[in-house]
């Protein structure tokens, strides 16, 4: 690996019927070396069936910060779960 | 990666799940693009009936309840019509499709719901009868479907008990907001029993659909599951399903039922009555009062980009 080779994410999906999921980061010339040092990285095992790159600068992620501001209002709402209504035992499987 | 017909037929046999860039077969994907896009169009007009009683449901908690749940059929809608695209048509055709009624949306979402209790009863009957539509469809052969109905079922699951909820608490309370209730009761059943489409003799797709892995279950064999869970609930709330020949089998141990008019529904389906021309209206209203705010979006993204020039 050279110096100031890009930074690329690495998805997996496991097999069919499953989401790709993030697995780590690889540095790689481009999109193609990428994909072949994704693949000798994270599926020596046959952990996939499938890979996605990604350039790292192109993932555009929400700042730590924020993380109250963002996902705090959901909270306090339990009228969204299940479980906040009570219904009689014989239709409480519903 | 899947090429050919034969590749596509082993993993159907083996009940494993076509991804979006595996070959598929033209009328595989041609159904699944109707079958989704109409099922994202049905989240979408499905947001008018109750969204209408979100200023009119009578408690504080009752807003929060049905806001929240029609948020979640505008983000159902989304879900699906982001696993459309995975298929190959683009989110604006998709509407386009919608606006102009090429393509159909539930006819269950063009009755009426006059009463707050038609609330309690879409939720209670229509979503029911929905979910067991969808449970299956978490096992169907198209991934990107599965994985949206997965989320979905997960987050519709409030949905149903809130609006028996609702119909408990009005079979509890005065003899007029029983009677509400049993009306409601009377103005869903039907309609939610032919949810599940026409019976199997007359279903076009079923065989071919049930043999690709997106069907699971007949029309018949979810419409019998859907009455047998359904009657006991009705029972419970001392209401009175409207089928004078609703009995139980002791043989078959199921009930035995009447025949739904399935001339009103044709003529839903169809499109017949006022409701279908009044709910494209509101969609399309919606969707021209937020034409700024999509243009103002593209304005402020173009001018960043200049900016950063």
């Amino acid at each position: 690996m050279s110096p100031g080779w890009p930074l690329w994410e690495v998805f997996v999906r496991a097999r069919r019927g499953v989401s790709h999921v993030h697995f780590g980061s690889v540095h790689a010339a481009d999109n193609e070396t990428a994909l072949q040092a994704a693949r000798d990285l994270f599926t020596r095992r046959q952990e996939g069936k499938s890979i996605w790159v990604v350039r790292s600068t192109d993932v555009v992620a929400s700042d730590p910060d924020d993380e109250g501001e963002l996902f705090d209002p959901a909270s306090g709402k339990d009228y969204r779960l299940p479980t906040d209504y009570r219904l009689p035992p014989e239709v409480d499987h519903m | 990666m899947i090429r050919n017909q034969e590749q596509f037929d082993a993993v159907i046999k083996a009940d494993q799940r076509i991804e979006s860039d595996d070959w598929m077969p033209d009328d595989y994907r041609k159904t699944l693009i109707r079958q989704i896009a109409q099922h994202a169009h049905s989240e979408i007009i499905g947001m008018q009936p109750e969204g209408a009683w979100i200023t009119r449901a009578p408690s504080l908690r009752r807003k929060s309840i049905l806001t929240a749940k029609v948020q979640d059929e505008a983000g159902h809608g989304l879900y699906l019509y982001g696993a459309t695209e995975t298929l190959g048509p683009d989110r604006s055709e998709l509407l386009d499709l919608l606006h102009t009624k090429k393509q159909k949306y539930s006819s269950i979402f063009n009755y009426p719901s006059p009463t707050w209790a038609d609330v309690g009863a879409i939720g209670w009957l229509v979503d029911g009868a929905a979910i067991m539509n969808q449970v299956p469809l978490c096992r169907c052969s198209y991934g990107p479907y599965g994985r949206a109905m997965v989320r979905i079922c997960k987050e519709e699951s409030f949905h149903q008990r809130q609006g028996f909820q609702i119909m408990l608490t009005l079979a509890e309370g005065t003899n007029e907001q029983k009677a509400m209730a049993q009306e409601a009761l009377n103005r869903w059943w039907w309609p939610s029993i032919m949810m599940f489409g026409p019976p199997d003799t007359e279903s076009v797709h079923n065989a071919r659909n049930m043999a690709w892995g997106i069907k699971r279950y007949t029309n018949d064999e979810l419409r019998q599951t859907f009455i047998d869970a359904s009657v006991p609930q009705a029972e419970l709330l001392g209401l009175t399903v409207p089928d004078p020949d609703l009995v139980w089998n002791e043989e078959r141990a199921h009930y035995d039922f009447g025949e739904p008019d399935w001339d009103e529904f044709t003529r839903m389906v169809r499109g017949e009555g006022e409701m279908p021309a009044e709910r494209i209206r509101t969609r399309l209203e919606a969707h021209n009062e937020g034409a700024w705010v999509r243009e103002a979006a593209e304005a402020y993204a173009a001018k960043q980009q200049r900016d950063a020039a």
